[in-house]
């Protein structure tokens, strides 16, 4: 439903001025019903052309592989076996959302319907497709993780492809289109300052860094979401909604989302690739030279000392 | 008899599958089925309480604040908070945001484009409706999308993000916003405010938040608010008599919505249509019963039952569980609300029909939207923002908790039990998991299946227009039905 805020003239617009025409979507089309079975019909003998398959949602393979969990309904067939017969016809597959990428949220423990994402379950290739599969441009299962991802991911996904721009090479070793996956979620977030010194929020609704204590993978988790904005303004790190790596295969596995784990007081998870000891010694370091500007802000749900001109110079 | 299978349903969130048995074109019995289940219920069991938070709002990517800040009022029961009455506010503000943006998706993108296919194609008002509201292709959408995505802007300032935020807590809400976001928050309601008068209502919001009866309701849509969308979907209703399509089981419920410092600005209570009045009403008397259900037998009472699907079960046709109040299916929606809240015009589209129907419910939806678009301004407007917007956590106490808010599509329920901050126990009863029940032990069907109930279809069976809107017009959720 996040895609539904794209374009200046709605969504439908947006997918026309690229020539993307929707065959059938369950929340948007007219055809319904035998409608809708007799497109589905069609494609599965070849007499329509597939070109792309998105799919939202984990795969429900349980139980015993049966898939019952998830049927489309009207058909007697499970969504397993639907996405098992298109996804080799359609020239591109994609997974919108980390549930359909690597399993997400219906994953976790205790995984009661042994979901998984199209070509991952959690880090292992070991979803619905298997390892193997290709669609018929050559490509392994596209994956637009994130939950939910944003609208601009999937958008300029959709419209990379229909233009002939994106290949193997614009997507990174989970399959994620590297539009987003080259950036971190920690790239431009707004805390930065508080991040740099170490001076963090002991409490969510303070303004300091939620890395330390409260949980924050941003550090860890691929993302452009500091760089763009969400519902026109917003990210979660801004909204001190702390970063859970919603994007990451396996994000589900955490307990306690909302504490930072740590060993002898250092964070269990460090930034993706910075040696132990150094963090360690920066930290300390840092935090030696906070100003109290930003010690104190850390600290408060409201900036409580502004930035003023000349004020380091007198102190 | 004969049986016709419904499906694939679209146009709602998710899918269902229906069963109907017709003797001479009329329905005689509908068995409604979710057909999804992924067991969020079994994933929280064992989990620290915070941890819901992150867990429940996944269950649905359209109702996801109405999910979390269902887990806020469990935990602020668990945890004996008081919030701030500033993080209220916001969470209001937020939550009506995402209500409006669920009741205008409802109506341009799932609802109209019903009136614009082909069997109607000869009524006098097809043409218009075809060229406004064709599935994908019509106009509304062209406006009304962008003016959804607009609205949700609201989320990116107190949200961080739609869907799915960790903003709502508790003791309230996360971020405090500064000066310029309380100014934007401003902009952005104005904009909204602007789209509505001048395309779904054509008139000021006042004229209709003003409307007392169904008389002024015909004097609006034949004078001040002739070129809105809304009178066109009156005239059609008119047209096909939708006010005896569709009639719903007697009781409708409020949970109540938008709580305040003083109080819900929707009240929670129990609403009669037979009787049209008001009922006592305790939600300790609310029951689930899996007799037609894909699940094992479990505790009745939603505090102490644990939920594990049993796909062999004899005689079960839904992973949906059914719901009832002192064994009685029960609607819920934004209709039972405005019902409990005693709007005269509300209460009068039902007595009327003498139960609720088709065009009550989407009446009642866009009532709703120029009611909370109001409401957002007023609670914009009392934000101070000096004042505190969130209190800390206080820890959980063991036990059952509860928290009980209303969603767009009506009452929603988090029954949980803690020991030592873990879930024990944990039941959500949605909204759609009220309308769209299974039928009970005593065989009493749920509320869209009675409201199906002697409906005509003639010659048309699984393709009846009647069967589409009736069901749509619960606008169901059915992610979150059997969840």
């Amino acid at each position: 439903m996040s895609a539904l805020e794209s374009g200046a003239a709605g969504w439908f617009a947006e997918l026309r001025a690229f020539g993307i025409e929707l065959i059938w979507h369950p929340s948007v089309s007219e055809a319904t019903g035998g409608e809708v079975l007799a497109i589905l019909d069609r494609v599965e003998r070849g007499a329509l052309r597939l070109d792309a398959l998105v799919v939202e949602g984990s795969v429900l393979c349980g139980p015993d592989g049966t898939g019952r969990f998830n049927t489309l309904s009207g058909s007697g067939r499970s969504l397993l076996d639907w996405i098992s017969s298109l996804a080799p016809l359609a020239d591109y597959c994609i997974a919108v959302g980390s549930c359909a990428a690597f399993g997400g949220i219906p994953a976790a423990a205790p995984d009661p319907t042994d979901a998984r994402g199209l070509q991952y379950r959690a880090r292992e290739t070991g979803g619905a497709l298997g390892p193997d599969y290709r669609s018929r441009a050559g490509l392994p299962v596209i994956n637009i993780s994130g939950c939910a991802p944003h609208p601009g991911w999937i958008m300029e996904t959709l419209q990379a492809l229909s233009l002939g721009l994106f290949s193997r090479a614009d997507m990174d070793s989970f399959g994620r289109p590297k539009l987003f996956a080259d950036h971190l979620a920690h790239h431009g977030c707004s805390r930065n300052e508080f991040y740099e010194f170490k001076a963090s929020a002991e409490e969510f609704f303070e303004r300091g860094c939620l890395m330390e204590h409260l949980g924050c993978k941003a550090t860890q988790a691929v993302g452009d979401c500091n760089q763009r904005a969400w519902n026109g303004s917003g990210s979660c790190t801004h909204s001190g909604s702390t970063c859970i790596a919603c994007t990451s295969p396996g994000f589900e596995a955490a307990t306690g989302f909302m504490h930072t784990p740590k060993v002898a007081g250092i964070p269990v998870g460090l930034p993706l690739d910075m040696p132990k000891a150094w963090f360690v010694a920066l930290a300390a370091l840092s935090k030696s030279a906070t100003p109290k500007r930003v010690s104190e802000n850390a600290r408060s749900d409201r900036i409580e000392r502004a930035p003023e001109p000349g004020a380091e110079k007198k102190t | 008899m004969t049986r016709i299978i419904v499906g694939p349903f679209n146009r709602v969130e998710g899918d269902l599958e229906l069963a109907l048995d017709v003797t001479d074109g009329v329905v005689r019995e509908a068995r409604v089925s979710a057909n999804l289940y992924r067991g969020f219920e079994q994933i929280l069991i064992g989990r620290p309480s915070e941890d819901a938070l992150v867990i429940a709002p996944r269950i649905c990517g359209i109702c996801s604040v109405s999910q979390s800040l269902a887990v806020a009022a469990m935990l602020r029961a668990a945890q004996s908070v008081t919030p701030a009455p500033n993080g209220l506010l916001l969470t209001n503000i937020a939550h009506a945001a995402e209500n409006i943006a669920d009741h205008l998706t409802h109506f341009y993108v799932f609802f109209m484009p019903d009136f614009a296919r082909p069997c109607y194609a000869g009524r006098p008002w097809f043409e218009a409706t075809e060229a406004r509201f064709k599935a994908t292709v019509g106009t509304g959408a062209r406006t009304a999308l962008p003016a959804r995505a607009g609205l949700l802007e609201i989320m990116g300032i107190i949200a961080g993000k739609w869907p799915h935020s960790l903003a709502f807590r508790a003791g309230g809400v996360a971020h405090a916003p500064e000066l310029s976001e309380k100014v934007r928050l401003f902009a952005i309601l104005a904009r909204f405010r602007a789209f509505l008068e001048q395309s779904l209502f054509g008139a000021p919001l006042e004229a209709v938040t003003a409307l007392q009866s169904a008389a002024d309701l015909d004097a609006f849509v034949g004078r001040e608010g002739r070129s809105g969308d809304f009178a066109s979907f009156v005239k059609i209703a008119r047209d096909l008599s939708l006010e005896a399509m569709g009639r719903g089981p007697g009781l409708m419920m409020s949970g109540g919505a938008y709580l305040g410092a003083q109080g819900h600005h929707f009240p929670a209570g129990l609403f009669d249509a037979r009787k049209s009045a008001l009922r006592d009403f305790s939600l300790a008397d609310v029951r689930e019963d899996v007799a037609h259900s894909f699940m094992r037998e479990s505790d009745p009472e939603p505090a102490k039952a644990q939920t594990f699907p049993a796909l062999d079960r004899e005689g079960a046709y839904s992973f949906a569980k059914a719901p009832r109040l002192l064994g009685e299916p029960v609607e819920v929606g934004a209709l039972a609300r405005q019902a409990v809240a005693g709007h005269p015009l509300i209460r009068e589209l039902i007595a009327r029909a003498g139960a609720s129907n088709v065009f009550a419910r989407v009446v009642a939806r866009l009532l709703e939207i120029a009611l909370l678009t109001q409401a957002a301004e007023a609670w914009a407007n009392a934000i101070e923002l000096k004042e505190k917007f969130c209190v800390a956590d206080a820890p959980a106490q063991d036990g059952p908790a509860l928290g009980c808010i209303e969603a767009a599509r009506g009452m929603l329920g988090h029954w949980a039990t803690l020991r030592e901050d873990r879930y024990t126990a944990y039941q959500i009863v949605a909204p759609t998991t009220w309308n769209f029940s299974p039928r009970c032990a005593a065989g009493r069907p749920g509320p869209l299946e009675s409201a199906l109930e002697g409906q005509e279809v003639g010659d048309d069976g699984a393709a009846s227009a009647a069967v589409q809107h009736i069901v749509r017009s619960f606008d169901p959720c059915m992610v979150c039905t059997a969840h």
